[in-house]
């Protein structure tokens, strides 16, 4: 059978996966913006905590995946609980590094025009701040799409469900084109996913 | 400012990443808690696991950092200037390519085992390395490149005492990247069949074993931070002689 | 000795010449600057010689070699050759940077150690303090100085200097023109000196040529080219103040006064106001006893003064001071700089060899002005 006839055959369970694939990727980064933003805009004002944040997320980052997802499975179960949080703690260094580091990039003399007009400290983040701050953050949000789509496929084997279970099945099965279906469309789609947030991240920068 | 103090790496963590993973593996060893484990949780085992995963990555990123060198240098050269911009578009897309991608493709090519795990970890560690060769030599200021071309110095030795040395700090970065990449990437080998310590977590998923999937969960997390930390003070070392 | 002949240069893909069939001669221990705005050419044309580019058409001779002819290596190493200060390897000690010539040359390990310790003490830095230190660790000005000194490390018969002072702050700049100048007395290089800024061709020059849109529009001495510029160009080039800018050429040493008053430090006042009635002098400079200046008192200030004091007790601690070798130029900015009307100039062994007043300054300029 060849590769295209396996694509056309298995077309329906290809946009099933797809969308599973997209929407634990989106629910997670959803979570970890979220999150992320938030203790990127608190450790630039308790300055005392952001060496150890900092530190802690680069920490969790070099551990392996299938280990985070390995030490989670007791915690969240089989599942796309455990792929969800897996991909979560994942997301969060990128995203926090890069608030943090977008918010403390900003030229002093701006934060200081926004005080000296007698601007609230919550109105200079939210007008001032984050606006600013916003390119940078998107590149971090992209940096985490892009490694939480690979490490997603790599959930499936947890039974998180999307792509990477064509990749497994096909292994087992020991089915070639299954497997090359599944890396094909895993790459695809961090390929796409990383051209349409470097489009908005550029728009974002004008 | 607390924050902005450069962290000094010490060996201190190097000896508590290793004194970790051998304590972690005599506990694992003597309480493995079902038979099952048992039969897997052995010290000889543990130990091929261990040598089978640093195997992996030291032979990966060795050869990827001797093809990814030569290559980083050579398109970096001014008359090869248009193969750089080429190639350095194409790396930054091959960067988004996910690992358990490499593998499988690799797989699909190659077939199951150890020497395709290599291929795998070779091609997918060889792009930081490159890419970080190639944006190590593009950046020495063009006034330095010219002042050692205009003092009469011959192309290779400005390429050996100018160029890498500039460019030294950042190829380093490009080898941490990779080796901690392939730490975690080398757990996913077990799928092809290569072994590692993903073997104990894949093992431990299937079986339904805690003590076998936290073995190879701790194990291969403590294998990546010591890498990440011993890499680091090399970087470091090398930023500061520089 | 340089010499170009017909020299054009057409950058690829572009229609205008950025050099036009030049001509010229630099002489043998000669320092030649090429001037002109930016884009003028006189960078491609400097860097023409040591063959960073190679010229389209013409020839180019050093020391009556065609340098087309020779190996671009070993035509470069025996080329100084001097940038602006980014031009240093920052990986590099200042040791190290200084032996790179010496070190592609093959020259034995002691040897270029020696030569390195040389020329740091040449250019006026501490080779125990400096040696050892990165680029980053030195000011604008001491880099500028290094770079200088690793130019001539293996003592080549040829200088390229490209903008060498340019990223330095005006007052720095002017000490390490009047040092490569004294350097340059007793070096005796052919110099190839590339600026934009007409008053340090007109200071470093011995012939200045003055470039525009790739052709030499003139060719001669500082002297030549402020009393009888070419055209309407170079007359703009060299500015309206013309007569302010020949102050440039004169050295402060050959024109001080030597007609004023000078007293010991333990002379008292009423010996020094004896001295101001035989002398017209407007000061009285008052040196120690190896004949080194240590303050001046004005004549007004003197006469109000107790005769019984000593002279070291009223001194004014002194400021305005320049060498021999510094330019009236140079005399008068330090003046104005210190808001003093007199400026007293020193010999090399720091003993006092006389003085320049405003009032005088002013009556140099109308005998020179033209």
């Amino acid at each position: 059978m060849g590769f295209w006839s396996l694509v056309v055959s298995r077309w329906n369970n290809i946009l099933e996966s797809t969308g599973e694939h997209i929407l634990i990727v989106v629910a997670a980064v959803c979570v970890a913006v979220i999150v992320g933003v938030a203790l990127g805009v608190v450790i630039t004002y308790w300055r005392s905590l952001a060496g150890p944040v900092l530190y802690f997320c680069q920490v969790v980052m070099t551990i392996p995946s299938l280990a985070m997802l390995g030490l989670l499975l007791p915690v969240f179960g089989i599942g796309y609980k455990t792929g969800v949080a897996t991909l979560i703690l994942y997301s969060l260094l990128p995203i926090v590094r890069n608030t943090y580091a977008g918010i403390q990039g900003i030229d002093p003399a701006i934060i200081e025009a926004a005080k000296g007009m007698g601007m609230r400290e919550t109105t200079i983040l939210r007008r001032v701040k984050l606006p600013l701050a916003w390119s940078v953050i998107l590149a971090g949000i992209r940096t985490a799409v892009v490694m939480i789509i690979g490490i997603a496929a790599i959930a499936s084997y947890i039974g998180a469900g999307g792509l990477g279970e064509f990749i497994f099945r096909g292994i087992s099965q020991w089915n070639l084109q299954l497997v090359l279906l599944g890396a094909v469309c895993v790459s695809l789609l961090a390929v796409l996913a990383d051209g349409l947030l470097k489009r908005v991240e550029g728009r974002a920068r004008r | 400012m607390a924050h902005r103090r450069t962290r000094v790496k010490s060996w201190l963590p190097v000896l508590l990443f290793i004194g970790g993973a051998v304590a972690a593996a005599v506990y694992f060893v003597e309480n493995p808690g079902s038979a099952m484990a048992a039969r897997v949780l052995t010290y000889d085992h543990l130990a091929t696991l261990a040598a089978q995963h640093v195997g992996m990555v030291v032979i990966s990123s060795l050869l990827a950092a001797a093809t990814a060198l030569p290559l980083g240098i050579l398109i970096s050269r001014p008359r090869l200037r248009l193969l750089g911009l080429v190639l350095e578009n194409l790396v930054n897309i091959g960067q988004t390519i996910p690992s358990i991608a490499v593998i499988a493709l690799s797989f699909t090519v190659l077939g199951l085992g150890f020497n395709t795990a290599i291929f795998a970890l070779w091609l997918y560690s060889l792009l930081p390395i490159l890419r970080n060769t190639y944006a190590g030599i593009i950046s020495v200021p063009p006034g330095v490149r010219e002042a050692a071309v205009g003092m009469g110095m011959r192309p290779w030795r400005i390429l050996l005492r100018v160029e890498l040395p500039l460019a030294f700090p950042i190829i380093m970065a490009g080898i941490r990247t990779a080796v901690v990449v392939n730490v975690g990437t080398a757990t996913l080998a077990t799928f092809i069949g290569a072994g590692g310590f993903g073997h104990l977590i894949v093992t431990g998923i299937m079986v339904r074993r805690l003590q076998l999937l936290l073995s190879g969960c701790i194990l291969s997390a403590l294998l990546a931070m010591l890498c990440d930390h011993l890499l680091g003070m090399v970087e470091e070392k090398v930023k500061t002689s520089a | 000795m340089i010499r170009l002949e017909g020299v054009t240069k057409i950058f690829p893909r572009q229609r205008v010449p950025a050099v036009k069939n030049l001509s010229m001669e630099v002489g043998e221990g000669e320092i030649c600057v090429l001037v002109g705005p930016s884009g003028c050419g006189k960078t491609t044309t400097m860097k023409m010689v040591n063959r960073l580019i190679e010229p389209t058409e013409g020839k180019i001779y050093v020391n009556g070699r065609d340098v087309a002819d020779m190996d671009p290596i070993k035509l470069r190493q025996d080329i100084g050759y001097v940038i602006q200060e980014i031009g240093l390897f920052p990986h590099m000690t200042i040791a190290e940077n200084i032996a790179t010539v010496p070190r592609e040359k093959g020259w034995p390990e002691d040897r270029i150690q020696q030569q390195v310790d040389i020329l740091l003490e040449l250019v006026g830095l501490d080779p125990e303090v400096y040696r050892h230190r990165k680029p980053a660790d030195l000011s604008g000005g001491q880099r500028q100085r290094v770079g200088v000194a690793r130019a001539l490390a293996a003592d080549p018969p040829i200088l390229l200097m490209d903008e060498p002072f340019g990223a330095v702050d005006p007052i720095t700049r002017a000490h390490l023109q009047n040092e490569f100048l004294s350097l340059q007395k007793k070096m005796r290089k052919t110099v190839m000196f590339v600026t934009h800024d007409i008053d340090e061709a007109i200071k470093m020059g011995d012939r200045i040529a003055v470039m525009r849109a790739g052709e030499l529009v003139q060719y001669d001495t500082p002297d030549r080219l402020l009393s009888a510029p070419a055209d309407d160009f170079v007359a703009a080039l060299v500015g309206h103040n013309r007569a302010l800018k020949r102050l440039h050429l004169v050295k402060a040493g050959a024109v001080a006064r030597t007609d004023v008053a000078v007293a010991q430090a333990t002379r008292f006042v009423e010996e020094a106001k004896e001295l101001l009635q035989t002398n017209n002098s407007p000061v009285v400079v008052v040196v120690d006893g190896l004949n080194r200046p240590k303050g001046v008192v004005q004549r007004e200030e003197l006469l109000r003064r107790n005769g019984r004091a000593a002279l070291q007790d009223i001194v004014n601690p002194l400021e305005s001071v320049a060498d021999e070798d510094a330019t009236l130029y140079d005399a008068l900015s330090t003046m104005l700089n210190y808001g003093e009307r007199y400026v007293v100039v020193l010999n090399h062994n720091r003993e006092f060899q006389g003085i320049i007043t405003f009032g005088y300054l002013l009556e140099l300029m109308k005998e020179n002005g033209s």
